[in-house]
């Protein structure tokens, strides 16, 4: 579709924002101050009144100024609180951000009374109105966000060292502090830079869900600010295009709408840290596990009759595990596609693949008995029931070293002999007294 | 071991070689810090010597972590002094490694373990410059030493508590220091790494180099450690182990608190260590 | 009765509502969780309104209560899932609620009497002129019959749960072992929260709730240590600055609850100055005089450590202490006898040796 001038105008000035607000509302986001720049994000607006009020105009510049002093001053007050007086941050965050919002309001309807004050278009900075955005606020806006950049991109390596580990960083002599600062300039400045387009009330989903998004997809401190600036782009985009096309609708919401849709979606799907893969991950290994329960089972029933391989009973089996019919039949009908087992109408057996991958498990659990019983010394009756979670997580590697660590050990706690990897268990010896 | 111990030591452990003996690693004086108007660490008076393994030790609260950061420097005392190698902290930064608690960082920070070590070497980079190919392979070098160079690119929450430590231990050694001030560093790890952080700590003896650790186990004071520093709020006692960690010291130092005396003291009466497990390492 | 005075009652019904339940918020540091809530329940309030088709109070409480809920349900599942940090989980939770409601608001502004600037900062000065009718009989305004039963809840919530509230808020895990169900207390009080957020939506707006919520029970903390006293500081400040909030809006003529917002910031910074025990000023001359019992600590910790008389040259350059302080410290060691002077120099005494080992030994006595 094509765009007019000023929606291009528009559009140029919100991406602008929504990289500059992704980028360092990763910063925000890592150093759990997500809701510090809420209230540095409320605290602007009494500045945007009282810099109206001395200037009367409307022209953007001086009030991004007011609002960045209100915002410096509000961040200072927080941490004083935080450090001069007994409340902790959530309540020092929550006076700072609601008293200087409370004087905001006080100032912006005293504004709207004056003769001038209905013009004033100060409105627009509670939830944003980038409709109203022109071609010399954009280009302020353009100014600050590539201040934003460049700064990020000199103090790369200690932004991050001031995120990841304070302390060891000022070990290596490093000035944190200063750092520090740096952040929260560079915060302030974000939340300026938004408040035409986003506004104040919700400037801090601007910052931080972007952030939050991007967070999900990627593993890397760079890749992760690459991420989150696209994201607050694009989201600026798509938000603006949808309050234009939505009978007016501030502009802040839809942004937020949006941005917080692809939040969802990535702690859905994102690869790796996605929830849905996590389920589904979860749902494979509790699968498998009652599969290798299976297979032991009917290795330990042979071992108890002294006949590997031998047939077990449908109703043997359920009483085992207390699993039903149904279930245990569905079960042993996939590990019977697998080859590991054989069934037929009475019951089940092993086959000799079967036979082999049980014997392994029924190795680590007992393996792992005499690991727990000699080396951390718990008593007998306490060792079976780590077992038999142990028994499904350990690697071959680990094993192979727990065997080695141990000793090669024959027989378990319990004086049954442990299998070993090929052929059978070492026929029972009353001499080898159990380990 | 590694390219990174044969590698030449920090920049003046050629030059003060000789008088190294005379001269203590650490030596404070006087020191006494207070945080608000509470103090953590009272007239406290030691010299520490170069070239050992020393414990701290005392019980919560005692001012063990204090009276480590004050020897970094991060703390300002209210009186006192500290000096290393002879001279005041500010100019010896690039000669201390650090080692801070595991738990003192968010290991869900999305980075690696290589990126961790490689912050070891942000000291010698300066403000701007980013860490290049010559960095990363030295930061690999002593991920090799702690023998977790296949873990370089995994990222840090993916690793078990044991490794996490070990990174933590690497990146200090990336600092390639003459003095290692650790926190505590084998709290909360497996057995494993247990040995392997001794065997380091071993080697870095053997190389010269100094470790003051915060240590919590009492039973493994005297098997681990040269040195001990006996500390709560004041200074107790410090020396030898075998002279100073003594039950009557103990008992000084941990007051009244009967259940730590006694293990101590059965633990001091059996001869060597009994072998202690964690959680096992996780795939 | 007047209007100045409905605004007043209004606006101190409102304050004290927020006061009983803001305490337990504060103590438990969810103070976020209630700037949460209170934007979050902004598009249960429109969804009431657009069901309902009027402005009645029991759909909006419904409606509200349970976007309340749900906030905090939303926070909590965020939370869990291990891949946000809590309080990230708060700054995108309540924006998009927030913006939903906004959203609703401005598409079906035909339809729903309610525009962004009562969302911010309400209509309290409407509160004597919107009356609630029952059978053709006025029965005085509306929102005051509103808040009166917000109020009278909370006060009934907080009166039959205290002991089960206060011991879950300082001690949630006995509180557990006594079987005082502290989750239970939780979504009781977050319901209570949303209660109260509605009840004072109309009267000063979705975000100001935030100021009645937070600042007076943050002032009560600052003065009192216990809880009792503090509930009853807070509502007393809630009601003061309803009271000076409305004062001042009439003079300069501005929002009434953006006023009442800034008088309970201005009670907030003059307890934050002057309280005697937790007060700035307060502890600045705490903290001059424990300065002044360490230097001289210090300077007997010194002279005792160099084992010799030292020059006030030497004092001075060892603690970079100013002529006048090394002075007045030097004076009152003498005047106590823990330190004579002789020749320029200055000495440990006995006393003052004695003096340093008892006060050294006393630190570790005080820490058990």
């Amino acid at each position: 579709m094509s765009l007019s001038y000023s929606a291009q105008v528009v559009l140029a000035g919100v991406s602008l924002l929504g990289v500059a607000g992704g980028v360092v509302g990763s910063f925000a986001l890592l150093r759990r101050q997500s809701l510090l720049s809420d209230a540095l994000a409320h605290a602007a607006l009494p500045g945007v009144c009282v810099a109206f009020l001395l200037t009367e105009s409307k022209s953007s510049l001086p009030l991004l100024v007011g609002a960045l002093v209100s915002g410096l001053l509000g961040t200072l007050a927080v941490t004083t609180l935080v450090r001069r007086s007994r409340l902790k941050a959530d309540s020092a965050i929550g006076v700072v951000l609601s008293v200087f919002f409370a004087l905001g309001i006080v100032l912006l309807t005293r504004i709207q009374k004056l003769p001038l004050g209905n013009q004033s278009g100060l409105d627009k900075y509670l939830f944003g109105q980038a409709a109203t955005l022109m071609p010399r606020d954009v280009a302020t806006i353009g100014a600050l966000t590539a201040v934003v950049l460049l700064l990020v991109a000199f103090f790369y390596k200690e932004l991050k060292l001031l995120c990841f580990d304070r302390e060891f960083g000022a070990s290596l002599g490093w000035p944190m502090r200063r750092i520090e600062l740096l952040l929260v300039f560079l915060l302030v400045t974000v939340v300026v830079v938004g408040l035409q387009a986003v506004g104040v009330v919700l400037m801090v989903a601007a910052l931080i869900t972007p952030a939050a998004a991007a967070r999900q997809w990627t593993d890397r401190l760079s890749t992760l600010l690459l991420l989150a600036a696209a994201i607050g782009g694009g989201v600026g985009v798509a938000g603006t295009l949808i309050s234009a096309s939505w009978a007016n609708a501030p502009t802040g919401p839809a942004i937020v709408v949006v941005s917080s849709a692809v939040l969802v979606v990535s702690l859905l799907f994102a690869p790796r840290r996605g929830l849905v893969w996590a389920r589904l991950r979860a749902r494979a290994l509790a699968r498998r596990i009652r599969r290798e329960n299976l297979l032991k089972d009917l290795y330990l029933e042979g071992e108890r009759r002294a006949a590997p391989g031998a047939l077990v009973g449908w109703s043997d089996l359920m009483g085992q595990r207390g699993q039903g019919r149904r279930r245990l039949s569905a079960l042993a009908r996939s590990l019977a596609a697998s080859g590991l087992l054989a069934r037929g109408s009475e019951g089940v057996r092993l086959t000799a693949e079967g036979e082999a991958a049980a014997r392994e498990l029924v190795r680590r659990h007992r393996l792992w008995e005499v690991y727990l019983a000699r080396r951390l010394e718990l008593p007998l009756d306490h060792v079976h029931r780590d077992a038999e979670v142990m028994e499904h997580a350990l690697t071959e590697s680990a094993v192979a070293e727990l065997e080695e660590l141990l000793g090669w050990p024959e027989r378990d706690p319990h004086g049954r002999p442990i299998p070993r990897r090929q052929g059978l268990a070492a026929p029972p010896s009353p001499l080898r007294g159990a380990a | 071991m590694s390219l990174a111990l044969e590698a030449p030591l920090a920049p003046a452990a050629s030059s003060t070689a000789a008088p190294a003996l005379l001269e203590p690693a650490i030596e404070i004086h006087d020191l006494t810090v207070a945080y608000g108007t509470q103090p953590v660490l009272w007239d406290v008076d030691v010299a520490l010597p170069e070239g050992r393994l020393i414990a701290i030790v005392g019980p919560n609260g005692a001012g063990k972590s204090t009276l480590l950061k004050a020897s970094l420097g991060l703390v300002t005392p209210l009186t006192g002094w500290v000096k290393v190698f002879g001279g005041p902290v500010a100019e010896r930064r690039s000669w201390i490694g650090y080692v801070p608690q595991r738990e003192s960082v968010d290991w869900d920070f999305p980075t690696s373990a290589l990126d961790v070590v490689t912050m070891g070497l942000y000291g010698g980079l300066g403000w701007f410059r980013r860490p290049g190919k010559a960095q990363r392979e030295r930061a690999l070098a002593c991920l090799e030493q702690v023998g977790i160079e296949d873990l370089a690119h995994r990222q840090i929450s993916q690793l078990s508590g044991g490794q996490q430590q070990r990174v933590f231990l690497a990146r200090a050694l990336a600092q390639d220091a003459r003095l290692y001030l650790m926190d505590e560093p084998f709290a909360g790890v497996d057995a494993t790494t247990e040995r392997a952080i001794l065997g380091l700590l071993q080697q870095l003896r053997r190389d010269g180099r100094t470790v003051v650790a915060v240590h919590h186990d009492l039973q493994t004071v005297s098997e681990y450690f040269d040195h001990v520093v006996l500390l709560n709020l004041r200074l107790v006692a410090a020396g030898p182990v075998e002279t100073t960690f003594t039950p009557e010291n103990l008992q000084r130092t941990y007051g009244g608190r009967l259940t730590v005396l006694s293990q101590t003291a059965e633990s001091l009466l059996r001869s060597g260590g009994r072998p202690r497990l964690g959680d096992e390492e996780r795939p | 009765m007047s209007p100045a005075l409905v605004i007043i009652l209004v606006g101190s019904l409102v304050a004290a509502s927020c006061a009983l339940v803001g305490s337990f918020l504060v103590l438990r540091k969810m103070a976020l969780v209630g700037d949460a809530i209170s934007h979050a329940v902004l598009p249960g309030i429109v969804i009431a309104f657009l069901l309902s088709g009027s402005r009645a109070s029991l759909p909006m409480l419904v409606g509200a209560g349970a976007f309340g809920v749900l906030t905090v349900l939303l926070v909590e599942l965020f939370h869990k899932t291990g891949r946000l940090h809590e309080d990230a989980s708060i700054g995108v939770v309540f924006p998009v609620l927030f913006s939903f409601g906004v959203l609703l608001i401005s598409r079906y502004a035909n339809q729903v009497d309610l525009d962004l600037d009562c969302v911010l900062y309400g209509e309290i000065a409407y509160a004597p002129w919107d009356q609630l009718k029952l059978a053709g009989q006025l029965l005085g305004p509306k929102a005051l019959w509103l808040n009166g039963l917000v109020f009278a809840v909370n006060l009934l919530f907080v009166g039959l749960c205290y002991k089960e509230l206060k011991l879950g808020t300082f001690d949630p895990e006995l509180a557990a072992a006594l079987g005082f169900a502290p989750t239970l207390m939780h979504y009781l009080l977050m319901g209570s929260v949303s209660l109260t957020v509605v009840g004072a939506f109309e009267s000063v707006g979705a975000i100001l709730v935030v100021a009645m919520l937070v600042v007076p029970p943050a002032t009560a903390y600052l003065l009192t240590e216990r809880l009792s006293r503090m509930i009853a500081l807070a509502m007393a400040f809630g009601v003061a600055s309803a009271i000076a909030g409305y004062g001042l809006a009439r003079w300069i003529d501005a929002s009434i609850a953006g006023a009442i917002g800034v008088a309970a910031g201005g009670f907030f910074l003059l307890t934050f100055l002057l309280s005697p025990r937790h007060g700035l000023i307060a502890k600045a001359l705490r903290h001059r005089r424990l300065s002044e019992a360490t230097a001289e600590q210090m300077l007997l910790l010194h002279l005792k450590a160099e084992g010799q008389g030292l020059s006030r040259e030497h004092l001075g350059r060892r603690f970079g202490w100013s002529e006048p302080r090394l002075e007045a410290t030097l004076t009152a060691l003498t005047q106590r006898g823990h330190a004579r002077r002789d020749n320029g120099k200055c000495y440990l005494t006995e006393s003052g040796a004695r003096f340093i080992e008892a006060t050294g030994q006393e630190l570790i006595r005080d820490r058990g």
